[in-house]
């Protein structure tokens, strides 16, 4: 099995500040992986440089959805384009189209999927009247999946702090993804919700396929979803491993908790 | 543009009606006529003014929609958006000219005309957003505003060195037909052309922009472009698709003035564009209904002011009112003050 990502020795600089430095990091099919570091530490960077909002100074970025070993390098490509590839991502904080409904929100990431053109639009042909219908179909089963088909025809920005982050998840499954990325996803929700996100990214991973990198400071969520844990601070890969390895690697508990004082009884 | 036209038509005939053109005059001058309905006199002059107004607001609208429309997008104040309006009258002047010349009866000559007008200016719109604007995209957006400027200049006297700087003689492509009489002065039938056309435009236009997908995608693209491009929508083709329907409105109103006023020049874009900028900010700028509503007040506050008080003073009026309304409600009649976001 060859991974589906996989990043070698990235490095991004802005002016004279290494975000990243040297970074390497790869993800399995079907594997929930997190990436944790500090405040700064260049995770969000990371996620820019992959979805194609930035150009990483130097290294590769390889995707390779159906494992196969033909893996192509997205680098230079464009976000819309790195998109139609089947990355998908959400951000730190809600981004959503708050002046449109929830079902129109999920149909702009299925249209990332279909072809109609502008004139097809235009005139409206049978081929783009079937097509919107399967669209609009498409959107509410992937509502439905994700608990927010009670909300529909709602304006975005009307819905609980919650179901908002979940319609960002939504927004992006409907890009048809093979691999997820979630930008803080818990940021901002109380316990019950962290639950509710935790029971509905395993069950994307379970019954979709779909692999998933988050970004996460909760670590209880952290601990309890993912199966390998890549740590980074000021750019630079610290450890890796199992929740296990993470916890008691002393490392990234310096950098966390920063550096022990000997304790000279 | 690319062959010169010679009119034989008489020249003092032009600059008599030069000052009507300046101000795209829509009013008629045959004002205070005398009532011919049995209506009240007042009444009658009221309803004049009024429809008078809605005309002329009308192509202030389908103007304005490209303001609007490409300050949603990009958040630029398209100066040379005039110019497109000016390039489809020219347009639909030498095709127009030229068919006729081949004897293709009016109906025709009309459609092909128009259609040819808004085909053009589409080519223009989109050509100028990719030399003029596009290699902006991430500059500061002074630069974009005098690359606007420069632009609007460069094509006028593009089109004054092609053509020429005298006034030329418009046919009337609308033709005069025999509808609501006894009051057809009232209503006359060019105005009833122009708001019918206005109003299927803009049925087409709403249409396009909620229930297609390319319609989704500017309101997205709108709201938030990186979010838009990370679900997969091209932003560069949206901004053109934005440019190119702004341009196809601009053209049909450049014709519709054109055709109704009888004349038209290279600098005609200018004044119009500046009146539909105006009643794009008065109905608050990015909002395409906000524009349509900007264009209908400043055509009526015109139209009222010319009617009742003083022609001379007709933009005065026109642009205190403006002054009135920003001081009042800043980010215009149905703009949303923005909380910026951190």
């Amino acid at each position: 099995m060859k991974p589906i990502l996989e990043v070698k020795n990235m490095t991004m600089d802005f002016g004279g500040l290494r975000a990243i430095d040297n970074l390497d990091l790869f993800i399995d099919k079907g594997e929930i992986v997190a990436l944790i570091g500090p405040n700064g530490a260049g995770k969000t960077t990371f996620f820019n440089c992959i979805t194609g909002i930035y150009t990483p100074t130097s290294g590769d970025v390889f995707i390779d959805p159906d494992g196969d070993g033909k893996k192509e390098r997205i680098n230079n490509l464009k976000p819309n384009l790195v998109t139609r590839r089947g990355l998908a991502r959400t951000f730190q904080n809600i981004r959503l189209f708050s002046s449109m409904t929830v079902l129109e929100n999920v149909m702009i990431g299925c249209h990332a999927v279909t072809k109609a053109g502008i004139l097809g639009a235009i005139f409206r042909g049978p081929s783009t009247k079937a097509e919107e219908n399967l669209i609009v179909e498409k959107s509410y089963n992937i509502l439905e999946k994700i608990g927010l088909a009670k909300y529909v025809n709602e304006l975005a920005v009307n819905l609980p702090y919650g179901a908002q982050r979940r319609l960002e998840i939504a927004r992006a499954m409907a890009t048809e993804p093979f691999l997820l990325l979630l930008d803080e996803p818990a940021a901002g929700m109380n316990p019950q919700e962290t639950l509710e996100l935790d029971a509905l990214i395993m069950k994307l991973r379970d019954n979709e396929g779909i692999s998933i990198l988050l970004i996460e400071h909760d670590m209880k969520l952290v601990m309890s979803l993912s199966e390998r844990i890549y740590v980074v601070d000021y750019g630079k890969k610290i450890g890796e491993g199992t929740p296990e390895d993470i916890r008691s690697n002393p490392v990234v508990i310096k950098a966390y908790l920063g550096e022990e004082i000997e304790e000279d009884a | 543009m690319d062959f010169h036209i010679t009119y034989m038509a008489d020249d003092s005939h032009n600059r008599r009606d030069e000052s009507r053109f300046k101000n795209i005059y829509l009013l008629r001058l045959s004002y205070k006529t005398g009532s011919r309905t049995g209506l009240n006199m007042d009444l009658e002059y009221f309803s004049q003014l009024f429809f008078g107004g809605l005309t002329r607001g009308s192509i202030y609208a389908l103007i304005a929609l490209g303001y609007t429309m490409v300050y949603g997008i990009i958040e630029l104040i398209n100066f040379a958006h005039g110019e497109i309006y000016m390039i489809g009258a020219f347009t639909a002047l030498i095709v127009s000219s030229v068919l006729t010349l081949f004897g293709m009866p009016v109906l025709a000559v009309v459609v092909l005309a128009g259609m040819a007008a808004v085909v053009y200016s589409c080519s223009y719109g989109y050509t100028m957003e990719k030399i003029a604007y596009k290699p902006l995209r991430n500059a500061p957006r002074l630069s974009a505003l005098i690359s606007a400027i420069g632009m609007s200049l460069f094509l006028q006297n593009y089109v004054l060195l092609a053509q020429t700087s005298d006034f030329l003689p418009f046919p009337s492509l609308i033709p005069d037909f025999e509808f609501w009489e006894p009051y057809a002065h009232i209503l006359t039938s060019p105005e009833l052309v122009i708001l019918i056309t206005t109003v299927v435009v803009m049925i087409l236009l709403t249409f396009l922009i909620k229930f297609t997908k390319i319609g989704k995608a500017m309101r997205a693209t709108s709201q938030d472009k990186m979010m838009a491009s990370l679900l997969g929508i091209n932003v560069d083709r949206v901004i053109s698709v934005t440019f190119v329907v702004g341009s196809a409105t601009a053209a049909i109103g450049g014709i519709l003035i054109a055709s109704h006023i009888g004349q038209i020049n290279f600098y005609m874009g200018f004044i119009a564009g500046i009146k539909a900028f105006v009643a794009a900010v008065l109905g608050g700028i990015g909002s395409i209904p906000g524009a349509v509503l900007g264009s209908l007040v400043l055509g009526w506050t015109e139209s009222f002011f010319t009617g009742y008080i003083s022609s001379d003073y007709e933009d005065v009026f026109a642009f205190l009112f403006l002054v009135l309304i920003l001081i009042f409600r800043p980010s215009g009649i149905l703009g949303r003050s923005q909380a910026q976001k951190v």
